[in-house]
């Protein structure tokens, strides 16, 4: 028999459930509806007027082969960053699982990074990467011109992208890290007797049974750097050189408050929530079919 | 504890706002503005010098850090109706400004309190861009600058240039004798300053940016930048930058060009005449410099540059009794010495004809720091022509940044310099064309 609790009068958990849903409906739903309103018109930024212009706006962002640039920039940002940063943190989980020497202080010590706000983070890699003066940039004494972010966008990619990824390997570890320990050991010691070796235990038994973990991971990673970069573009390279670190949330930033053109911003808005609700369905309907939880 | 610690603060919190109102009698009103640091501060004495110097109003000044924040705050707090009196408002965002119906003219303010101020007093370089095309000045001129450019004396003297370079085919022979006498990075050239080393050359040229004055007389206005001269002057540019003569120098490369300038390792600059203070206190021991009016282009006439920085805006929607305060306030800023005391104290030019005199008469140009400064209001009384009155394209902020690519992609990409900027009026029109439809049945004043 499954137990539970009925509240006599009708009233009450509407009054319990209030103060989350006003939260949400204040600060989520009615920006969304402002921001969807504002999508399908004209909107001036000082509040003059407004004109109806139905499907306009997204045609204008859709006719834009700059706007298609951020697009993909987003997704290879997205699947780099991702990847990158749970693979040092699946590997670096993995050794402090196998308990070798200094593990008690590497496990606290590699959670630091998810501390520190994206903003704090982006102007210390800056003074890294800086080509002329930074650690990173001394390589230029010794091959001059190797390393550039200031006017090569592949080099100022990839900066904001390890930065990135740097920055999640904190919050992906622990995770994987949990989920280790959560393993049996006699599953591992069993593998271990019948002669795999530790990297074949990680691949055909731990693995598979941390999926729904990495599943998890993989999901949060991917809207976080849809979401997230914009802190960390903003203050490593404000979108350049050459609009080459331009991703989807920064163009949106851009547009809208520098550009003051508020509809068009909208419009992207709309898309990039679109897009990212749109990818979580597609995790859930598929990916997560082939993982176990059990 | 907890609560006990809120109460203090709370208790602290009345006791400072009886403290900080004296006069209950006086009217409280709010200016924003986007400055901060040692300019936040300034501007916080002269609002302190206004509140002391009368007692029926109270201006209590806030800073928004910078002019983006200070333009994305006053409408948001519009939108909402806690728009303060008076807001400070920089150049590329006057178009969307003027067109809204938020803010009151400055001109209708002062005739309606009864202040008389001699509207031609103001540098026309200065009034037209804040005026409207038949000319009604529309907001408050404030924090004024143009663009100017710095050479390292020393290095002018070592390669034996007699005098200042005039022509920037002058430069290009300074700049490649340094080079051969060992210096290692001549002009120091960010592409970010498109403000300096596009708009300013287009201005003193007397060169279109778009049609119908660069917008002044309509929103219908199109991108020719293509077309002009600075076509020309973009090839030149990539031509120094792959010579080595011009070196890219930004904020993103470890050094801006204007802290290289003062470092010593680059030996010319342009940049503001606000900056000429801040190049004489940082300036390294050692390194010797001057400020001249921008290089032309051999055989042009030369025009007026444009005016840079701020101007104050007085927002719909308050009570008589702030307008007042406003009205007096505006006032106070057009005195002889608070004119005089703002130039001295920051970098910024007075707006005046009379406030300029005034400052020449009593010597004030004469000597070090401030020598040099004047060459800026030269730079702003050249004459007139239909290309300087000043830039009034919609979503300017938007046409600028693409700028700024676009000299980075010739820099750094090698795009042919015609191709580019042929993008790049195409990318301005569809900018204008929508600010056009957002605005529209909307004319210009």
């Amino acid at each position: 028999m499954e137990r539970r609790a009925y509240y006599r009068n009708g009233w009450m958990p509407w009054l319990l459930l209030a103060p989350q849903l006003i939260l949400v409906l204040v600060f989520f739903y009615w920006p969304t509806t402002q921001a969807l309103y504002w999508a399908f018109s004209l909107e001036q930024p000082w509040g003059g007027g407004n004109t109806w212009v139905g499907f306009d706006n997204f045609l204008a962002i859709f006719r834009d082969r700059e706007y298609w640039g951020t697009v993909l920039r987003s997704a290879f940002y997205a699947i780099v960053s991702t990847g990158l940063s749970m693979a040092v943190a699946l590997t670096l989980a993995a050794f402090v699982d196998r308990s070798l020497k200094g593990t008690r202080i590497f496990q606290s010590i590699y959670v630091w990074p998810y501390a520190i706000a994206a903003p704090a983070a982006g102007v210390a890699f800056r003074f890294i990467f800086a080509p002329e003066s930074g650690l990173i940039g001394s390589v230029n004494q010794i091959w001059p011109g190797i390393w550039d972010p200031a006017t090569n966008g592949i080099h100022a990619l990839a900066m904001v992208i390890v930065c990135h990824a740097w920055l999640g390997i904190g919050y992906n570890f622990i995770f994987f890290l949990a989920a280790l320990q959560m393993i049996p050991r006699s599953i591992s010691e069993a593998g271990a007797m019948d002669g795999a070796r530790p990297f074949q235990r990680l691949i055909d038994l731990q693995l598979p049974l941390i999926a729904p973990t990495a599943f998890f991971l993989l999901i949060m990673n991917l809207i976080s750097s849809f979401t997230d970069s914009f802190g960390l573009i903003d203050v490593m390279t404000e979108g350049g050189p050459i609009g080459q670190t331009e991703v989807m949330v920064y163009k949106i930033y851009f547009d809208g408050f520098k550009g003051l053109d508020y509809s068009g911003a909208a419009a992207q808005s709309i898309v990039l929530m679109l897009l990212v609700i749109g990818l979580t369905f597609v995790q859930f309907k598929w990916v997560e079919r082939r993982v176990h939880y059990n | 504890m907890k609560s006990n610690w809120l109460l203090s603060a709370a208790l602290a919190a009345t006791a400072l706002t009886f403290v900080a109102s004296p006069a209950a009698a006086a009217t409280k009103f709010e200016f924003w503005y986007g400055l901060s640091g040692d300019l936040s501060e300034r501007i916080q004495d002269m609002c302190k010098t206004f509140n002391e110097s009368q007692s029926d109003y109270e201006i209590v000044c806030v800073s928004q850090d910078n002019y983006d924040n200070n333009l994305q705050n006053t409408i948001a707090a519009f939108r909402a109706n806690k728009q303060p009196t008076v807001t400070q408002i920089f150049d590329a965002g006057t178009l969307d400004l003027m067109l809204s119906d938020a803010f009151v003219p400055v001109r209708q303010l002062m005739e309606e309190n009864g202040y008389k101020i001699d509207w031609a007093n103001y540098f026309a370089g200065v009034g037209s861009y804040y005026s409207t095309s038949t000319g009604e000045l529309l907001s408050m001129p404030f924090n004024s600058s143009t663009a100017q450019i710095y050479y390292n004396t020393d290095a002018l003297a070592k390669v034996g240039f007699e005098g200042i370079p005039e022509t920037w085919s002058q430069v290009e022979d300074v700049a490649r004798k340094m080079k051969a006498a060992g210096y290692d990075c001549p002009v120091a050239f960010d592409p970010a300053g498109a403000w300096q080393w596009f708009e300013q050359f287009e201005a003193i040229h007397n060169q279109p940016i778009a049609t119908l004055g660069n917008g002044f007389s309509g929103l219908n206005a199109e991108m020719v930048v293509s077309k002009g001269k600075f076509v020309d002057q973009l090839t030149w540019i990539k031509k120094m930058y792959d010579e080595g003569l011009f070196v890219h120098k930004s904020k993103d490369a470890g050094e801006t060009a204007n802290d290289a300038f003062v470092n010593g390792k680059c030996q010319i600059t342009s940049s503001s005449v606000a900056d000429h203070g801040t190049f004489g206190k940082q300036a390294k021991e050692g390194v010797h410099w001057t400020n001249a009016m921008l290089p032309m282009l051999d055989g042009f006439e030369r025009h007026n540059s444009f005016v840079g920085g701020a101007s104050l805006w007085t927002l719909k929607g308050k009570s008589a009794e702030e307008y007042k305060g406003a009205a007096a306030f505006y006032n106070f800023l057009a005195t002889p010495e608070q004119t005089q005391w703002w130039s001295t104290v920051t970098g910024y030019i007075p707006v005046t004809n009379s406030g300029f005199e005034a400052m020449k008469a009593a010597g004030f140009y004469d000597a070090a720091p401030y020598k040099g400064r004047e060459l800026a209001i030269k730079s702003l009384t050249m004459p007139a022509g239909e290309n300087t009155r000043g830039i009034r394209l919609g979503n300017y902020a938007s046409i600028r940044a693409e700028m700024v690519k676009t000299i980075q992609s010739v820099l750094f990409n090698n795009v042919p310099v015609q191709q580019a900027l042929e993008e790049f009026d195409a990318k301005g029109n569809e900018i204008l064309r929508r600010f056009e439809a957002t605005y529209a049945g909307k004319n210009l004043l």
